[in-house]
Parts: structure tokens; C-alpha cells; sequence
């Protein structure tokens, strides 16, 4: 197989006025300036968001933090099927399964814990999931934390988010 | 020897062969059910329907003998929409809850319904019959009769091959199901072949439930350290969890079958095994680098032959070693320490059971390999552990985790009147308790070998995985401490410890890893 060459653009020649760098800083500074003044004047106008008060609307298939979905009665619809461990190509989806007390039920997770910190959120668990079980509709990004253990969701986490 | 072609290929086959076994012989794949290679033949399934020429309908491949110019055909459009309706048949009444089935992934319906079927249901969903699930069938089997496709197969395993019969048909028509007699369920030590033979998930094994998906597992060829029958195993573990045993065909010894003792010895492999290597001073247990240690147990060891003689050092093997080991072992104490104190000990059997089928007295996997190796068992054990008792032992080296028919009092009571104790073991146990060096050795599936079994064959077991935490392997282990003893070994695998053992030991003079293949060879005696 050859390997196709693409030639990159060197950049161009800088131009007198601009090689004596003072024109470009007074023009970067009259941009900054005119930002001021045009926000202090017209407030409503301002382009950045005060983050996390103020949030974006996601667009309806962005795929932010998960949650796991529950029956009528409380309890996670997932059964412990581990189709979604099986499709995470970043295999941070880490459960074990049990016997449940309840026969029309018969397997549930006993751990469903998702490291936040390896996922990639490609989406696959979801389109994987047989259930509807876990979804990726909360909206959020995955907070900041101090430590690596609390960006592991264990499935009391994950059953209490909202879509 | 009938001639007959099979879509195309002619084949040659021995009289009395069956159209879906001469098959298989060329690589055709005939979808079956209720056709079990050790059973006998039901054919109820109807899944192995054959086109054959000049028969007015099609045959089931598993009950039609092949006989001279038959001409079969297995991919014509008539065998393909029989075959799907047969299981569009077989699925009416399916719960399809595959993801909480522990079959999924071995099914026969999945797999089946992925070659053969991929019809839509013409069966509404609120009009399936619903049948009893999670039963307790006994014997560590759940019974699930809903997903049962009445193939019979446990019914025939429980007929001819235990002759216990715990399992029958119940009821009629669309309400028939595989079920047990009011207060009489499955109680047969063959239990788990069911779990095995069952082709989708009705019956499953209590042990490996929601413990493992299957399409994790990955699989090793290995033989069943449980007696001496040496069962041909197949070994299923994940990320270095051993998670079940099946049983391999082989027809010179276990045909397709195990014991439920045999298949629970997986738990040895991940239950209270030793991950580190450590000395015991004074009673308190302190964890060390092999590198440290090593020295120090070969320093000990020749100290004692060198200052008190070569007849106050003892070597207790295991019959739970391979071939290699042992005879590593052997060289090690003869040649390397000198003295005659050696002896195996067999692993106390809990009751000795055993039945005229499969289960073995001896519930050790290589004690007649020992016996081959010229290493003397329980009567020479008893003379050791009488000069141990005296005070006459100043070093001890023990292979394994127990020591013969003592109680574990009586164990603790021996080992106290030895100075130095290394143990080369797999678990915790009295003896760990009792060493003052421990070396952690590779468990089964993390080491690969030979045994021979009661019958005299010889097989192979291979390695699955690496050793867990620490350990190493045992013949590892042996070279480092012979070498640190000057034996000058440059060993390393067990196949070229096996090629030296085969040169020097008549019994196995001319073999290889080759010729034993997997299903083992009889060792000359």
C-alpha cells in the first residue's frame, strides 16, 4: 500500500508591520477592550455561561452520565445480563450478579458499578442493554472529584439520577 | 463398508454408522437435540432431517444407518424449511429470557436459531403456555421446565448411564414437561452431566449460577485431580478465576461423563490458596521476596546435610504432582540432598468413596506415577514420619498441603518435632500453619504436566493461566532451589523436563508430548 503524501501549508511570510509585532498586540488589545466594554454596556449579550448554574441545552442525543432505569416497584430493571460488560469497549462496566428473593425476577446485579474514569462514553451499553435498563440521558458530564474511588458509580448512584 | 455421498462429498463409513456421524466425519454439521454421542438414539427433536434420494420423505440423520449409494443432501430448500419448523416448533412455548439464562452463549437454540431459523414468531405472546421455573431438581441442578424442548436427554442419561431414573415426563401435549416424583428428586453423584448434556437452559448447574457469563470463559484441556481415574476436563476460567470443569470426550476412560466430586475440585484453585511466599520466626508469619528467600531455604538445607548428615534431611512428595515434578522431586532428593527420607503422602481421602463407574478409592491423580517414578509410597511415609517423631528430621521439605491419613492435630504434633519445615504447597492448611518456610507453588490450570492414571494411561493436563499472586510453578521452583544446590538443571516448561523423563525412565521411554496427543497413552509396564 502507498502511503498518500498531503503537503501542509508553511506559514506564510509575516508582512512588515506585522513582523514589528506592535500594530498585532494593539489590535489583539483593541479586540479584548471592545469585548469589555460591549459586556459591561450590554450585559444580556455576554457569549460565555456561568457554568454550572446556567447549562447549555444538550442537544436530545448527547451521551452524558448514566443512570439506571427502574420497574414500577423500585426495583432495577436490569437483570445482571451482562450484555452491556460484554459490548464496553473501555470495559469499565463491572458487575455481579445474584440470586433474587423474588422468582419472577430470578437474577439481579447485586454490583453494577461503572468507572466513570475509563468510560468513553461511546453509547454501547445502551444499544446493548435488552432491557432499557441504562440509559445516558442525565445531560451531565462525567464532576470533577478528588479521588479516583468516588468516579466509580455503584448502582445506588446510578438508580438515583434523573433523566 | 457402506458408500455413500453427503451434499456432494463421498465418504466411506463402517456399518452401522448414522447418516448425522458419517457426517460429522467429513465437517458437516447436522443441527440435533436429542442426539447425544453416548446416549442412545431418540430422535424426537426432528432438527436432523436429511434429504436422502429415493426416500419418499425426509429421515432423521441421527436414526438412519448409512447404507451403500445413498445419496444425502443436507442444504436443499425442503430440509431447510423442515428444519425451521421443527424449531419454530421447539420455540412456541420458549420464554426466551435469555439474559438471565446461564445457558445463553452454549444454547443450542440460540446457536441454531442463528443458522437455521431467524423466522419471525407467528405465536402471539400472551397465548405461551407458562410451565414451573427455578425448581430445586437436587443435586446442585436447577430445573427449569419452561425452557425445556422435551428432548429427553437427561431422561436417557438418567436411565442408562446411572440407572437412577429420577427424571420422567409429566402430562400431555403442549403441557408435557421434564419434572422429578413428589419428594423424590435427582440424588446421583453423576448429577452435573446434566447441566452438561442438557442442550438449553432448562437444566443448569446450582454451583456456576450468574457466577460467569460463558462467553467470557476460555478454556484449557486438562485432567480431573479429584481420584485417579484422571477424567478427561475441560477447564473454563476468566481473568485467572477458575470457574467449572466439563468433561472432555475420551471413550478409554471417562466416555463423556464426571463426577459432581470431581467437578467441585475447581474451588481448590480459587479458595484459600498461598499468593506469597513467606518464613515463619518465632511463631509470626513474615512475607519475603523469592529472591531472599530462595538462598536462605537452600543455605538451611545444605546446612543440615552438611552438619548433622544427609540422613536427618526428609522429602515428602504428593501424589497431586505431575510426572515432571515428581521426577524433579526424586532427583532433587536423592541426587541433590542425598538421602533416602523420601516418600509420597496421598491426600487423606474424606470418606474413600467410590462406585463401580468413575469415582476411584484414591482420590489422588498420580499416585501410580509415582509408584513408576520409584518413589515409595504410604509405607516408606510411615517410616519417615516415625523418624520425623523421634526428633531425628532436621530439615523437612514438603510437597502439597496435607500429610496422609493425619488429623490435623496429629499433623501439628509431628511437624513440631522438626526444626526446619519448607513446604512447596498450593493451599492454606495445617501444613502451611506448621512450615517455617512456605514457597507458593502454581495451582492446577496454572501449571501443565502429566499424571497416570489407575489404568496405567498417561495424559496430559495443560496450563490455562498464569500463577496467581506470587506463586510459581513448581518445577520452577525445584530448578531454582536444585541449582542453588549445584545441580546445574537448565530446565524450563515441563515439556523439557518430560523429555529428560522420558529418556532415563523406562516406563516412559520414547514418549513426547505428541504421542500422548489429548487423549492420553498407556505407559509401558
Amino acid at each position: 500500500m502507498t502511503v498518500g503524501i498531503k503537503k501542509a501549508a508553511r506559514p506564510r511570510k509575516m508582512s512588515f508591520p506585522e513582523g514589528v509585532y506592535l500594530v498585532e498586540i494593539a489590535k489583539a488589545l483593541w479586540l479584548t477592550m471592545s469585548h469589555l466594554l460591549r459586556n459591561i454596556v450590554r450585559q444580556e449579550g455576554i457569549r460565555t455561561i456561568e457554568y454550572p448554574e446556567v447549562r447549555r441545552e444538550m442537544p436530545p442525543r448527547f451521551r452524558g452520565l448514566h443512570r439506571l432505569m427502574k420497574r414500577e416497584d423500585g426495583t432495577p430493571r436490569c437483570t445482571a445480563c451482562f450484555c452491556c460488560p460484554t459490548a464496553c469497549p473501555a470495559k469499565c462496566i463491572t458487575i455481579v450478579a445474584g440470586e433474587s428473593p423474588d422468582p419472577r425476577v430470578e437474577k439481579f446485579p447485586v454490583r453494577f458499578d461503572i468507572d466513570m474514569l475509563r468510560c468513553v462514553f461511546c453509547g454501547l451499553c445502551v444499544e446493548a442493554c435488552p432491557l432499557d435498563a441504562i440509559r445516558m440521558d442525565t445531560g451531565w458530564f462525567t464532576p470533577p472529584d478528588d479521588s479516583r474511588e468516588k468516579l466509580v458509580f455503584t448502582i445506588e448512584m446510578l438508580l438515583e439520577k434523573r433523566g | 463398508m457402506p458408500n455413500l455421498t453427503i451434499n456432494g462429498v463421498a465418504v466411506s463409513v463402517p456399518e452401522g454408522t448414522t447418516i448425522l456421524s458419517a457426517a460429522k466425519q467429513v465437517g458437516i454439521h447436522i443441527p440435533h437435540y436429542c442426539y447425544h454421542t453416548h446416549l442412545s438414539v431418540a430422535g424426537n427433536c426432528r432438527m436432523c432431517q436429511v434429504e436422502v434420494e429415493k426416500f419418499p420423505k425426509l429421515q432423521t440423520a441421527c436414526s438412519t444407518v448409512a447404507t451403500e449409494g445413498m445419496v444425502v443432501r443436507t442444504d436443499t430448500e425442503a430440509v431447510r424449511k423442515a428444519v425451521r419448523g421443527a424449531l419454530e416448533f421447539l420455540l412456541i412455548h420458549h420464554p426466551i429470557d435469555c439474559p438471565i439464562c446461564d445457558q445463553a452463549g452454549e444454547c443450542g437454540l440460540q446457536d441454531y436459531y442463528m443458522t437455521v431459523g431467524l423466522h419471525k414468531s407467528r405465536y402471539p405472546l400472551g397465548d405461551k403456555i407458562h410451565k414451573k421455573k427455578v425448581q430445586d431438581a437436587g443435586s446442585g441442578i436447577v430445573l427449569d421446565a419452561e425452557r425445556c424442548i422435551l428432548c429427553s436427554r437427561c431422561v436417557r442419561f438418567l436411565e442408562e448411564v446411572t440407572g437412577t431414573r429420577e427424571l420422567q415426563f409429566f402430562r400431555r401435549g403442549d403441557h408435557s414437561e421434564i419434572s422429578f416424583f413428589p419428594g423424590r428428586p435427582i440424588d446421583n453423584h453423576y448429577a452435573g452431566n446434566l447441566a452438561d448434556i442438557c442442550p438449553v437452559g432448562a437444566l443448569t448447574s446450582r454451583d456456576f449460577r450468574f457466577r460467569c457469563r460463558v462467553w467470557f470463559l476460555k478454556s484449557a484441556e486438562s485432567i480431573c485431580t479429584g481420584c485417579a481415574r484422571g477424567c478427561n476436563i475441560e477447564a473454563h476460567f476468566h481473568e485467572g478465576v477458575l470457574y467449572r470443569y466439563k468433561p472432555r470426550v475420551n471413550d478409554a476412560v471417562n466416555r463423556a461423563w464426571m463426577c459432581d466430586f470431581g467437578r467441585m475440585e475447581y474451588r481448590k484453585a480459587n479458595e484459600a490458596r498461598l499468593l506469597a511466599p513467606f518464613v515463619r520466626e518465632n511463631g509470626v508469619e513474615k512475607e519475603m521476596p523469592w529472591g531472599a528467600l530462595m538462598p536462605q531455604v537452600a543455605q538451611r538445607l545444605s546446612d543440615a546435610v552438611r552438619t548433622h548428615g544427609a540422613d536427618t534431611v526428609a522429602v515428602i512428595a504428593s501424589p497431586q504432582l505431575s510426572n515432571e515434578e515428581l521426577f524433579l522431586v526424586r532427583h532433587f532428593a536423592s541426587d541433590l540432598l542425598g538421602t533416602m527420607n523420601l516418600a509420597f503422602t496421598r491426600r487423606a481421602p474424606e470418606d474413600g468413596f467410590s462406585d463401580d463407574f468413575l469415582i476411584h478409592p484414591d482420590k489422588n491423580p498420580n499416585s501410580a506415577g509415582a509408584r513408576l517414578l520409584g518413589i515409595p509410597g504410604e509405607e516408606a511415609f510411615h517410616a519417615v514420619a516415625g523418624r520425623i517423631s523421634r526428633g531425628e528430621i532436621r530439615a523437612l521439605v514438603i510437597f502439597g498441603n496435607v500429610l496422609g491419613a493425619f488429623s490435623e492435630k496429629g499433623t501439628l504434633e509431628l511437624l513440631s518435632k522438626a526444626p526446619f519445615i519448607v513446604q512447596v504447597g498450593t493451599n492454606e492448611g495445617v501444613v502451611s500453619r506448621a512450615a517455617h518456610a512456605v514457597l507458593p507453588s502454581a495451582s492446577f490450570v496454572e501449571r501443565g504436566g502429566t499424571f497416570v492414571n489407575c489404568d496405567g494411561r498417561l495424559q496430559r493436563f495443560r496450563a490455562g493461566f498464569a500463577p496467581r499472586g506470587k506463586a510459581r510453578n513448581t518445577i520452577e521452583i525445584l530448578v531454582d532451589l536444585g541449582n542453588r544446590l549445584g545441580a546445574g538443571w537448565s530446565f524450563s516448561g515441563e515439556e523439557s523436563v518430560f523429555r529428560a523423563l522420558s529418556r532415563s525412565e523406562a516406563p516412559f521411554r520414547g514418549m513426547t508430548y505428541g504421542s500422548i496427543g489429548s487423549l492420553g497413552r498407556e505407559v509401558k509396564r
